[in-house]
């Protein structure tokens, strides 16, 4: 098996240096908890104006950065600057700047939606005779007009998501933090919360999404960061990514009896860079198909099994995703 | 308003205000005061134990903590909201001292304000701080229960200063509950046990603001 660990950061300091227009720029951010490292000194920026995905398996150091960022766990070393502002010394400063979208949609439940948003926008100080006008317009874009008078706790989870996005844009922030913010939502809802979210960064606000979700990252960003075991391996746009750590193909394979794990073709196929079980076939992230091929029909030969399907197919984000990430994640 | 709330901080103090007043000797004037400062002292604790600790565990105290406000202002509206609930939870018991004592009791009314105000801050505030101590909502009201119960025995509110044991005394002049109880009793009855009113508003005002600096101090520390 061939695992591929790329630490690619190179296109982050020319860009630190290069770009005057970042809105966010972070610099050897390090978060250890007792004797885990989270987050392990990540330096990129942001610039304005983009939405720049955050991708990352499960425990990679996504939310821990997120949190460092807008000041709700502490900094164990390094810096960062959103508009200029330090993170830590200029936190309430920051604050103002800023809109956060937790991974758990977190509004009063007793109150309504409407409440809720007058709530978040006198506590961002805007002006009483605002306060409603501002409210009632996000009502209307996130589609939660006819829900205003309803409390939060009776929403549903789809809903609750965009009345959290919305009290997080209440005070029009330059950046928007989101954590994660279609986990648990269908289709149709996710689809409507992109379609949103692409109006806002057309709006001018820059907006930082943390998703585990590849399809979500790629569809979204202007530019990529994978994090992986608290470190960056990779940053870019998603063309720019799939030219760099270009995957060609993928071969889909099923074999009769169909009995065959992904562990049995470890000796076989070392010319692939994973091998993955999809329903009822294997799928094989080429690197040499040549090498593959007489693997599997040697593989075969050898353990008397028929090849009843076989496909080559193009990679798509996901196969990048775990190609970049290297085996271990995946 | 959680069950707690309402069984700890509303309903308890009334339950014993009541339990005094059909017992023999009834509600006397001494004990009175310290009525009033046991349904602020449960009232307002009760509420802040509450809803800091079930807002922390459902993630809206996060929420609050993005706001663009200082950690000590933070600090000051948690004390404010459970201000408003120990001012609620001691009219009842207001009422019923009036009603019953009347006659017996000389109020300075304008101290009275000054010290529902100042000692129903400093019990809001030392409960917003306790609350900071606790994490599991499930187990709240035991935490509280276990220093609040001490408290009560170890201030004037049941038992005079001058029947103590004098090893007690230095303990009952730690404790804000001692100074709650003697302001509300000299501002009820014209009469203190243990430390004079000035002693006491002094002490009240200046715990209350260490105690809010102190919980701004620990909510920014106690960040992952």
């Amino acid at each position: 098996m061939v695992s591929i660990h790329r630490t690619d950061i190179s296109m982050t300091g020319n860009l630190m240096r290069s770009n005057s227009q970042c809105i966010i720029v972070i610099k050897e951010l390090t978060k250890d908890y007792y004797n885990i490292r989270a987050v392990d000194h990540i330096s990129f920026c942001i610039r304005k104006g983009e939405i720049f995905g955050f991708l990352g398996p499960n425990g990679a150091g996504k939310t821990t950065t997120v949190r460092m960022l807008v000041g709700l766990t502490r900094i164990t070393f390094g810096e960062a600057f959103i508009c200029g502002y330090d993170v830590v010394r200029d936190y309430r400063r920051v604050r103002e700047l800023i809109g956060v979208v937790p991974d758990a949609s977190n509004m009063y439940s007793d109150l309504t939606c409407m409440e809720n948003l007058i709530f978040s926008a006198k506590m961002y100080r805007i002006p009483r005779n605002k306060r409603r006008n501002k409210a009632e317009e996000l009502l209307k874009f996130f589609g939660l007009w006819k829900y205003r008078n309803t409390k939060f706790k009776y929403l549903s989870k789809g809903l609750k998501r965009r009345l959290t996005i919305a009290a997080s844009l209440v005070h029009d922030p330059k950046v928007l933090f989101l954590d994660e913010p279609t986990t648990g939502l269908d289709v149709m809802g996710r689809r409507a919360l992109w379609k949103k979210l692409l109006i806002l960064r057309d709006n001018g606000i820059t907006i930082f999404l943390t998703t585990h979700n590849v399809h979500e990252a790629f569809q979204l960003s202007d530019r990529v960061a994978i994090i992986n075991k608290g470190k960056i391996v990779a940053i870019g746009s998603p063309s720019e990514l799939q030219r760099k750590f270009s995957v060609r193909e993928v071969l889909e394979i099923s074999f009769y009896p169909n009995d065959i794990g992904p562990s049995d073709l470890y000796n076989f196929v070392d010319g692939a860079i994973r091998v993955n079980r999809k329903n009822d076939h294997l799928e094989i992230i080429l690197q040499d198909e040549i090498r593959v091929l007489k693997g599997l029909l040697e593989f075969a030969k050898k353990t008397n099994h028929s090849i009843t399907m076989i496909r080559l197919r193009g990679a798509d984000a996901e196969d990048l995703f775990i190609r970049i990430i290297g085996e271990e994640n995946a | 308003m959680k069950p707690g709330t309402i069984s700890w901080g509303l309903l308890f103090p009334i339950a014993f205000t009541l339990a005094f007043m059909v017992r023999r000797g009834g509600l006397t004037p001494w004990l009175a005061p310290g009525m009033v400062s046991l349904s602020i002292f449960f009232g307002s604790t009760s509420m802040s134990a509450m809803s800091i600790v079930f807002e922390r565990r459902i993630g809206s105290f996060e929420r609050l903590l993005l706001y663009p406000a200082s950690y000590t202002c933070v600090a000051l509206g948690k004390t404010l909201s459970s201000f408003f609930m120990g001012i609620l939870s001691s009219l009842p018991v207001l009422a019923l001292i009036f009603i019953i004592l009347k006659n017996s009791i000389v109020i300075n009314p304008v101290l009275l304000v000054i010290a529902l105000i100042t000692t129903t801050f400093l019990s809001s505030s030392f409960g917003v701080l306790m609350s900071f101590l606790v994490k599991d909502p499930s187990q709240v009201m035991v935490v509280f229960n276990l220093i609040r119960f001490p408290m009560m025995f170890l201030s004037d509110i049941l038992i005079p200063a001058s029947s103590m044991p004098q090893a007690l005394i230095p303990i009952m002049l730690l404790q804000p509950l001692t100074y709650i109880t003697e302001l509300l009793r000299y501002s009820i009855t014209s009469y203190y046990d243990l430390v004079p009113p000035t002693i006491s508003l002094i002490v009240t005002i200046v715990s209350s603001l260490i105690l809010i600096i102190t919980t701004g101090y620990i909510i920014e520390k106690q960040r992952p």
